[in-house]
C-alpha cells in the first residue's frame, strides 16, 4: 500500500507545477490587462493588401518631410 | 450634404463638411486621417466601429521638446542599440477599432516594430527602431492619425512604475492551498475507522501542516502587520480578532496533530485566509484609466522654449528654468511660471486654474500667472518666479496634500472590531474560568474553540463586498470614485459645499442675447461671415446662434487680438468686439462678458454672454438642502450673486473672490463641526477639494482633466448626487444588516465551542457557509438599491 506515497508525491507535483505556471504567467504580466486581449483575439488579418507597395512609399516620404 | 455625419468621427459635418472618395467628412483633418488610412490598407478601422475617429488637432511645434535627448531618456522605457520602448497615454482610445489600427502603427512607418495597447489603461507601448524615426515622430504620427498622446511633466518625474501584484500571488497561494488542504481532510470529516486511512492519517495531517504555512506567513501576513500596527497605536482594528484567529487556528491546529488528538483546523485556517483575500481583491479594483492624485504636474509642459541671450532658441526643461530668463509661448501652450509679459498680446484662458473658459486680455508689461494657456499668438515673457514658487503650485506646499484621509478615517468595520474583539475576549475567558472549576482538561479546547469560531471573517467580508459593489454601480452612472472608503465618508458628511464656475455652470453652452439694434439680413450675413474666419471662443460661440445661411466672400478681414475682428464686403463693414474697438463708450457691466457689434461704423448692439446652470442646478440644491447645510464658494466676483439666490434656496452661504488658500480654509473652519462635502472642478479647488472629508471633481471630460479628489463625476450626471448620498447611506445600513447576520452565525457557533464540541467539521461547513451568505446577501441588497438610481 505504499503505492499511496508514489500517488501523493504525483499529485503534489502535478499540483505545485500548475502552481508554479500561475505565478509565471502573473509575473510576465498576463493578469494586468484582462480587457484588451479579449478584444484582440476577434481581429483577423483584415490589412487590404492591394496597392499597398506603392501608395506606402508614398506615405512614407510624406512623413518624412513633415517630421523634419 | 446638410444633415450627414463624418465618415471618420461621426460629428455633424455642417457647413464646413468635405466630401472625398464619395464621403463625408467634418474637416480636413479627418479626411487627412482617412487618406492615410486608406491608402495604408487600414480602412478595415470603419469596419469594425463605424464613425469611430477623433478629429485630429494641431500639434506640430508643440512637441519640439522630444529633441532634447535628456528628456527623450527620462520618456522611454528602454533604450539600446538603436531599439527604443515607450509607454504613452492616450485618452482617445475609446473602442475596438482604436485597439486594432494603433496595433498597425506598423503598417504606417515600418520603424515601428511592435505596438500593444492596454485598453483599460489607455495606454499603448510601443517598440520602435530609432534608425530616422524618433520619440518626437511617433508623437507626430499618433498625433495626426487622432491618437495625440498626452504627455505632462508627471510622466517625466515617474520613476520606473512597478505594478504590485502582490495581492494576486497571495490569493493564489491561499486558493491553492485551500483547495489541497480540503481534498486531503476529506476523508476525515466522517471518521470513518478504517484501516488504511488510519494507517496513513499521519501522512495527511503534515501534508495539510505544510500548505498551510505558506498561506499562514505568506498570504495571511498582512493580517499580522495590520493588527500589530493597530494595537501599536492602541486601537482595536477588525484585523485583531482576525489575526487572533489565524494565528489560534494555525498553533492549536499544529499542538493537535503533534500530540495527535485529531486533525486540525487547516481546512478553516487556509479557507479563511482565502475569503478574506478574496473580499479584498474585490474591493481592489479602481479605474486604472482615472488619476485621482492628479496635481499641476500633470497639465504643465515637460519643457519650453528658452531664449537663450543671442536670441537663439533652446528647449529646456522646466524645473530648470530660472527668474529672469526670457521664455517663449505659444499658441495653445500652458505658463509654466508666473512672469512678466514682454512682447505680444496675452489671451490668456485660466479654466483649468478657475475653471472659467472666457479668457483674458493682458498688456505688455502685466502679469501672468502660472497655469494659464495662451490662446492668441506666441508671447514673450519674463520669469519671475520659479515653477515650485509660483502662485499656482505653490498651495502643493500645503500640508493638506500629503495627507491621508484614510487612515484618519474610522471605517465601520474597524468600530466594530474593537467592540468585537473585546466581546469575543470576554466569553473566551468567563468559559475557560467556568470549564478550569468544571472540567479543566477541556479548558484549552475551550478557550482555543471560541477565538476560532469567533474569528469574524463574514464581518470582514461585508464591507469590502458590499462597497466594491457599490463602487461599480456608480462607476456605471458615471460616478468614479478613488476607493470604497469614500462611500463610508460620503454617508456621514452634513455639509455641501459648490465651486461655482465650471461645477454650477457649464463651459459648452454660454447663454447669449441681444441687445439694441435689430441687425437687418444683409447685416447678419456679414456678422457670420466675418466671424467665421476668427478662431477666438466668443466669435466661434456666436458664430453657432446666428441664424443665416447665406456665406459671402470677404473682401477684406482683419483680427486685432485682444480687440476685435473687422470685415470688409464691397462697401460695407463689420466690427465686432469690446466696446472701446467699436467705439462706443465702456459701459459698467463687470458682471458678464459683452461683445459689441457695429455695421458701417455705427453702434449698433451689444451681445450678452452669460454663464449658463447646468441643468436640473435648482433641484439639487433644494433636495440637498432639506438634509444639508449648502455652501457655494468662488473665485469670481459676486456679479451672479442675484442669480444664484433665484435658483438656491434661502440659507445657502455664498462666499466670492476666494482665493485657491481662502477655499482651503474655509473648509478647514467648517470642519470643526461639520463633515464636508466639496464639489469643485479647477486647479484652484484642489485645495479644498484635498481638505475636504470628500472631495468630488466634476469633469467635462474623464479623461482629461481633473484635480485631486475622492471622486470624479461626469458633468451629465450632477443631477444625481443627492441620489449618490443616499445610496451610499444605505450601503452603510447594509453593512449593518450583514454584520447581524453574521452574529447569527457566530452565536451559534459559539454555542458548540463553549460547550466544548467543536469538531473541525462544524468550522469547517461553519466558516464558508458565512461567508458566501454574507457575499449573497451584500450583493443582492446592492443591486437591489442600485437599480432604483436608473430613472
Amino acid at each position: 500500500m505504499s503505492v499511496i506515497y508514489v500517488l501523493l508525491a504525483i499529485s503534489i507535483t502535478v499540483a505545485v507545477a500548475f502552481f508554479a505556471a500561475f505565478v509565471l504567467s502573473v509575473k510576465s504580466g498576463q493578469y494586468d490587462d484582462t480587457y484588451t486581449p479579449s478584444v484582440r483575439m476577434l481581429f483577423e488579418d483584415e490589412v487590404v493588401k492591394d496597392e499597398k507597395k506603392s501608395t506606402k512609399n508614398n506615405q512614407k516620404s510624406n512623413k518624412n518631410s513633415t517630421n523634419q | 450634404m446638410a444633415d450627414s455625419t463624418c465618415y471618420h468621427c461621426g460629428d455633424e459635418c455642417g457647413k464646413n463638411g468635405v466630401r472625398f472618395d464619395d464621403k463625408d467628412f467634418c474637416c480636413n483633418g479627418c479626411k487627412t486621417v482617412y487618406e492615410i488610412f486608406t491608402s495604408n490598407g487600414l480602412s478595415t478601422y470603419y469596419e469594425i466601429e463605424a464613425k469611430a475617429g477623433t478629429t485630429p488637432s494641431e500639434i506640430r511645434k508643440k512637441y519640439d521638446f522630444l529633441d532634447n535627448q535628456e528628456i527623450v531618456e527620462r520618456l522611454v522605457e528602454f533604450n539600446e542599440e538603436g531599439v527604443q520602448v515607450v509607454s504613452l497615454s492616450i485618452p482617445t482610445i475609446h473602442c475596438s477599432s482604436c485597439i486594432w489600427v494603433l496595433e498597425n502603427l506598423n503598417r504606417l512607418h515600418p520603424a515601428v516594430t511592435v505596438s500593444q495597447v492596454d485598453f483599460p489603461k489607455k495606454t499603448i507601448r510601443v517598440t520602435y527602431k530609432t534608425q530616422d524615426f524618433s520619440l518626437k515622430a511617433l508623437v507626430l504620427l499618433l498625433g495626426s492619425i487622432g491618437y495625440e498622446p498626452y504627455i505632462s511633466l508627471e510622466e517625466y518625474n515617474k520613476k520606473g512604475n512597478k505594478v504590485d501584484r502582490s495581492l494576486i500571488y497571495k490569493l493564489g497561494v491561499a486558493g491553492f492551498a485551500f483547495g489541497n488542504v480540503m481534498l486531503f481532510s476529506f476523508p476525515e470529516y466522517f471518521e470513518v475507522e478504517e484501516f488504511w486511512l488510519e494507517q496513513y492519517k499521519v501522512v495527511f495531517r503534515w501534508l495539510m501542516f505544510a500548505f498551510s504555512l505558506p498561506v499562514v506567513f505568506y498570504a495571511g501576513q498582512d493580517y499580522f502587520i495590520s493588527a500589530y500596527k493597530g494595537i501599536r497605536s492602541k486601537l482595536l482594528n477588525i484585523d485583531v480578532p482576525i489575526a487572533l484567529g489565524i494565528l489560534t487556528l494555525f498553533v492549536r491546529s499544529t499542538v493537535d496533530i503533534v500530540l495527535d488528538l485529531g486533525s486540525g483546523f487547516f481546512d478553516s485556517l487556509t479557507g479563511l485566509v482565502f475569503f478574506l483575500l478574496l473580499g479584498k481583491f474585490f474591493q481592489q479594483r479602481t479605474y486604472a484609466y482615472l488619476s485621482f492624485e492628479r496635481d499641476y504636474k500633470s497639465y504643465f509642459p515637460i519643457a519650453v522654449t528658452r531664449l537663450k541671450k543671442n536670441g537663439e532658441e533652446e528647449n529646456v526643461q522646466i524645473y530648470n528654468i530660472d527668474v529672469g530668463d526670457r521664455i517663449l509661448i505659444r499658441s495653445h501652450e500652458i505658463i509654466p511660471v508666473d512672469s512678466i509679459l514682454i512682447k505680444g498680446t496675452a489671451e490668456i484662458d485660466y479654466s483649468f486654474v478657475t475653471g472659467e473658459s472666457e479668457a483674458v486680455f493682458r498688456e505688455s508689461g502685466e502679469k501672468l500667472f502660472a497655469g494659464g494657456k495662451q490662446l492668441g499668438d506666441v508671447l514673450e515673457v519674463e520669469v519671475l518666479k520659479t515653477v515650485s514658487q509660483s502662485y499656482l503650485t505653490q498651495l502643493w506646499g500645503n500640508s493638506v496634500f500629503s495627507k491621508d484621509k484614510v487612515s484618519h478615517f474610522q471605517s465601520l468595520t474597524d468600530s466594530i472590531g474593537k467592540r468585537f474583539t473585546i466581546a469575543v475576549l470576554t466569553i473566551a475567558t468567563l468559559a475557560t474560568i467556568y470549564w478550569l472549576v468544571y472540567d479543566s482538561s477541556m479548558a484549552l479546547n475551550v478557550f482555543t474553540s471560541v477565538l476560532i469560531i469567533a474569528c469574524p471573517c463574514a464581518i470582514a467580508l461585508a464591507a469590502p463586498f458590499t462597497l466594491g459593489n457599490m463602487l461599480r454601480i456608480f462607476g456605471k452612472h458615471k460616478f468614479y470614485l478613488k476607493n470604497s472608503n469614500v462611500i463610508e465618508r460620503l454617508s456621514k458628511i452634513d455639509t455641501a459645499i459648490f465651486d461655482k464656475t465650471g461645477t454650477l455652470t457649464t463651459n459648452q453652452k454660454d447663454a447669449i442675447y441681444y441687445e439694441g439694434m435689430e441687425l437687418t439680413a444683409q447685416e447678419t450675413a456679414l456678422l457670420k461671415t466675418t466671424l467665421r474666419a476668427s478662431n477666438h471662443p466668443l466669435s466661434r460661440s456666436l458664430y453657432h446662434i446666428l441664424k443665416s445661411n447665406e456665406i459671402m466672400t470677404l473682401d477684406e478681414f482683419q483680427e486685432h487680438t485682444g480687440k476685435g475682428i473687422e470685415g470688409r464686403v464691397k462697401q460695407h463693414t463689420i466690427k465686432v468686439g469690446s466696446a472701446a474697438y467699436v467705439g462706443k463708450e465702456q459701459s459698467n457691466s463687470l458682471t458678464s462678458t459683452v461683445v459689441y457689434v457695429s455695421a458701417d461704423e455705427d453702434v449698433k448692439g451689444r451681445f450678452v454672454f452669460k454663464n449658463t446652470y447646468r441643468d436640473g442646478i435648482g433641484d439639487i440644491f433644494e433636495e440637498l438642502g432639506k438634509d444639508y447645510a449648502l455652501g457655494i464658494l468662488s473665485g469670481d466676483n459676486d456679479g451672479e450673486r442675484g442669480q444664484l439666490q433665484k435658483v438656491l434656496p434661502e440659507k445657502t452661504a455664498m462666499l466670492f473672490n476666494q482665493r485657491p488658500e481662502d477655499k482651503l480654509d474655509y473648509i478647514q473652519e467648517l470642519q470643526k463641526e461639520h463633515r464636508v462635502l466639496m464639489v469643485g472642478d479647477g486647479l484652484n479647488d484642489a485645495g479644498a477639494l484635498a481638505q475636504s472629508d470628500v472631495g468630488v471633481a466634476v469633469s467635462e471630460n474623464i479623461n482629461v482633466f481633473s484635480p485631486a479628489c475622492d471622486a470624479i463625476l461626469d458633468a451629465s450626471k450632477l443631477t444625481l448626487l443627492p441620489d449618490f448620498i443616499r445610496l451610499s447611506k444605505k450601503s452603510v445600513q447594509i453593512i449593518k444588516m450583514s454584520f447581524l447576520l453574521s452574529l447569527c452565525y457566530n452565536i451559534i457557533g459559539l454555542y458548540f465551542a463553549v460547550t466544548g464540541q467543536l469538531q473541525p467539521v462544524i468550522a469547517a461547513i461553519l466558516m464558508p457557509l458565512s461567508s458566501i451568505s454574507i457575499v449573497v446577501f451584500t450583493t443582492v441588497a446592492t443591486n437591489f438599491f442600485g437599480k432604483k438610481l436608473k430613472k
